[in-house]
């Protein structure tokens, strides 16, 4: 089947828009027409009966382990994961071997991912060089490399230091650039290993309490607001957490926050087993903290949900609890548990999922490219999702390289059936294209 | 009953009782001239220790040998361990070696349910991490039993340790002896009290069952057993405690408190003892100290877990003691 590359994708629905089955027209790139009665010789066209059409989605947090770790996962590996996963978008988190903590690093992952094609990956720099919490990385160099970074964080370890958290805060304001913190008291979490509480007391492993989290976030938020400089937290766990942020941009400081989609639906107790594909960063928390994170990502107090994509070789989760690495996989399970934990219960519509996983990250990421509101002069990155999809078990083997899926075995519902980045099908009929 | 055993919470009330019947009967051995049962005759056991415990490891390897099992000793230093094997490959060596039981010691909490996972034979938790040491609550509920609900035939067989109320002192934070026993002297019926500071003790130790007590000298004279625990210096370069001898001070079993125990009251110590620190030296050595008759005990419990967990009797499904 030949044509002009252009794709009439016919019988969508577009949360958001009137609920009735439409048309969408791609072509050169962007999203040209949408219409019930669009025809458009030349085109493509997927029937898209019972499915919804979301803005292409956008991960502000995902570790793709490229320069360093390729047994693990590679920018071509993690990108198909992604777009599997309806990801048109990604940010590459900066704790590579070597960082990406210079303008060569983060131009290198930016290069990497153009030429896998499956989604756009914009590096993210690291604050400090080498992730060593002394000294501050180029942020500038990296700001103006053709990566263009403008999201800076030593994800997976916390820039501590309150002094040079605020000069990062600070620096960064010259080209309108966010420090994205990992929340974790170092001091407070020295050999930690899971939620502190009945669960860590119970398995004799050493407790990662949630004040180690929350009183990290309310010194940063309050040093935000004094330098006036945008704060984005990473992977909020706890409900304290939520209630801290909730207070912040109730003062109207510029503050963002995501979460995880596995701290929206998984607890500490499934570590009872000692398995590490529960061993994550932060911890598995309780269904008292799985609540106040879903009342607080419906009612806006949480931005965005990024995947916190964290792929492990096999050797890296059999072993004992405490020897295991930290991290779990999520790009290709995301909107499926978000479709579980958010409109399954009624706490969120698709809209709102549109939202929280497309618009909100793809705004605090400075991508200006990606997630606009399906209308006519948008980018062409679609997803199509199927959430009538019955209900099937996750398998672990899917495009990543790495298996560490915590989901392995739930039955979630819904189905990725297609993602269009710039016009151009990057997943069809649930498959690479 | 499980093929192993991991946690003291593995055993049902039931299961229990039948193992201190079972270590009562056997017992009576250890007055023979032949101490030895020709029970596990062509099992073998291997004892996987990864931390330095010659006492345990001794202690289960006379209990393999007494019932006649072939006992492997495996030290984590000098072996392949040490160049970096895992888990989970030692593990299938020893499957492969056909192991019927293996005993791990293991610094890491949850070592031996993982090891659970990966072996075909029963898997004995001889100390994980900072998790559980079932065998030692084992020999500890079957010292108090004797010490204080009588031996043999005559009065403590198919006993639990009802009413009894026990108070154990020190760090239950890092103590895998304590989370044993609190899970098997509750099981058991006797009222379990925590006497610790605040910092050695789980942030969640409300949801435990057991009583929890910051002031040791109020729980002395209602106490029946006394348990004291080890006190590891590092913990004070943690903040855990200002210093050795404040420790000692608040918590420290001396004579001056032992005196105000009630006459028939037991003190009891898992060993390796700091005398001076958590235990005094005239308490260690009086007649309510049990310490020496726990080692001697834990033979004897030892042997009755691996006859029951091997012996081809399986502990009861229900629960209930034969």
């Amino acid at each position: 089947m030949t044509g002009d590359g252009s794709w009439l994708i016919r019988g969508v629905t577009i949360p958001g828009r009137d609920e009735k089955a439409t048309s969408i027209l791609i072509a050169g790139g962007s999203v040209t027409a949408i219409g019930p009665d669009l025809d458009h010789p030349g085109a493509r066209t997927l029937d898209a009966g019972g499915l919804i059409a979301l803005p292409g989605l956008v991960d502000l947090h995902t570790h793709l382990r490229e320069p360093g770790r390729e047994d693990a996962e590679t920018v071509e590996t993690g990108t198909a994961a992604a777009a599997l996963g309806g990801y048109t978008a990604v940010h590459a988190m900066a704790n590579t071997d070597p960082v990406a903590d210079t303008a060569g690093v983060v131009e290198q992952v930016w290069r990497l991912g153009r030429t896998a094609g499956h989604c756009d990956v914009q590096p993210v720099g690291a604050v400090t060089l080498g992730l060593n919490g002394a000294r501050l990385a180029e942020l500038g160099t990296m700001a103006d490399s053709a990566a263009r970074v403008r999201v800076f964080s030593d994800d997976g370890r916390c820039v501590s230091d309150p002094l040079l958290m605020r000069r990062a805060l600070e620096y960064v304001k010259a080209f309108d650039g966010v420090i994205a913190q990992h929340a974790q008291d170092p001091r407070l979490t020295e050999g930690a290993q899971l939620n502190e509480g009945e669960m860590s007391a119970r398995l004799g492993l050493a407790g990662w309490p949630a004040v180690a989290e929350e009183a990290i976030i309310a010194r940063d938020c309050l040093l935000a607001a004094h330098v006036g400089s945008a704060l984005h937290v990473c992977h909020v766990s706890t409900a304290g957490s939520a209630e801290i942020i909730r207070w912040a941009k109730s003062k109207g400081w510029p503050v963002t926050a995501e979460v995880t989609p596995h701290h929206l639906l998984l607890t500490d107790e499934l570590a009872a087993g000692y398995d590490p594909v529960f061993k994550v960063n932060p911890p598995l928390r309780t269904e008292a903290d799985v609540t106040e994170l879903r009342r607080a990502l419906a009612d806006g107090t949480i931005d965005c949900v990024a995947t916190d994509h964290a792929p492990h070789p096999v050797e890296a989760k059999e072993s004992e609890w405490a020897e295991a690495a930290f991290g779990m996989t999520g790009l290709e399970t995301a909107l499926r548990v978000v479709q579980r934990a958010m409109v399954e219960t009624g706490l969120l519509d698709w809209a709102g999922v549109a939202d929280r996983m497309s618009v909100r990250p793809a705004r605090i990421g400075r991508l200006t490219g990606h997630g606009h509101p399906l209308t006519p002069g948008a980018p062409g990155h679609v997803t199509l999702y199927d959430p009538a999809a019955p209900a099937e078990a996750v398998t672990p083997a899917g495009a990543s390289k790495s298996r560490n899926t915590p989901f392995a075995g739930m039955e979630l519902p819904g189905r990725v059936v297609a993602t269009f980045l710039r016009g151009v099908p990057a997943v069809l009929d649930g498959k690479l294209a | 009953m499980k093929r192993h055993l991991i946690s003291a919470a593995d055993l049902s009330r039931g299961d229990a009782v039948l193992i201190l019947d079972t270590a009562e009967e056997l017992a009576s051995l250890a007055d023979r001239p032949i101490k030895k049962l020709p029970t596990l005759r062509g099992r073998t056991v291997v004892n996987l220790f990864y931390e330095d415990s010659t006492r345990t490891r001794i202690s289960f390897e006379a209990a393999a040998k007494r019932l006649s099992a072939d006992v492997i000793n495996f030290s984590a230093k000098g072996s392949s361990v040490a160049k970096g094997e895992s888990l989970k490959d030692t593990a299938l060596t020893l499957e492969a070696m056909g192991a019927d039981a293996v005993i791990i010691r293991h610094g890491a909490s949850g070592a031996a349910h993982r090891l659970a996972g990966w072996v075909r034979g029963s898997v004995l938790n001889a100390g994980d991490g900072t998790h559980e040491h079932p065998t030692q609550a084992l020999l500890d509920a079957f010292t108090i039993r004797r010490r204080l609900r009588g031996t043999g035939a005559a009065g403590a067989r198919g006993a639990g340790l009802d009413g009894l109320r026990v108070t154990i002192v020190g760090d239950v934070l890092h103590s895998r002896v304590a989370r044993s026993n609190v899970l098997l002297l509750s099981t058991l019926g006797a009222e379990v009290t925590l006497a610790a500071p605040p910092t050695l003790l789980p942030l969640a130790v409300g949801s435990w069952p057991c009583a929890v007590s910051y002031d040791l000298d109020s729980e002395l004279s209602k106490s029946d057993v006394v348990m004291m625990l080890r006190v590891q210096q590092e913990r004070m370069s943690a903040a855990y405690f200002p210093s050795v001898r404040e420790y000692s001070r608040r918590y420290g079993l001396d004579a001056a408190r032992m005196a105000r125990l009630p006459g028939h009251a037991i003190v009891m110590h898992p060993g390796p003892m700091n005398r001076g620190v958590e235990i005094a030296a005239e308490v260690a050595d009086s007649v309510r100290s049990t310490i020496v008759e726990q080692v001697a005990n834990g033979v004897t419990t030892r042997m009755a877990v691996l006859y029951l967990l091997l012996g081809g009797t399986e502990f009861p499904a229900t629960g209930e003691a034969r």
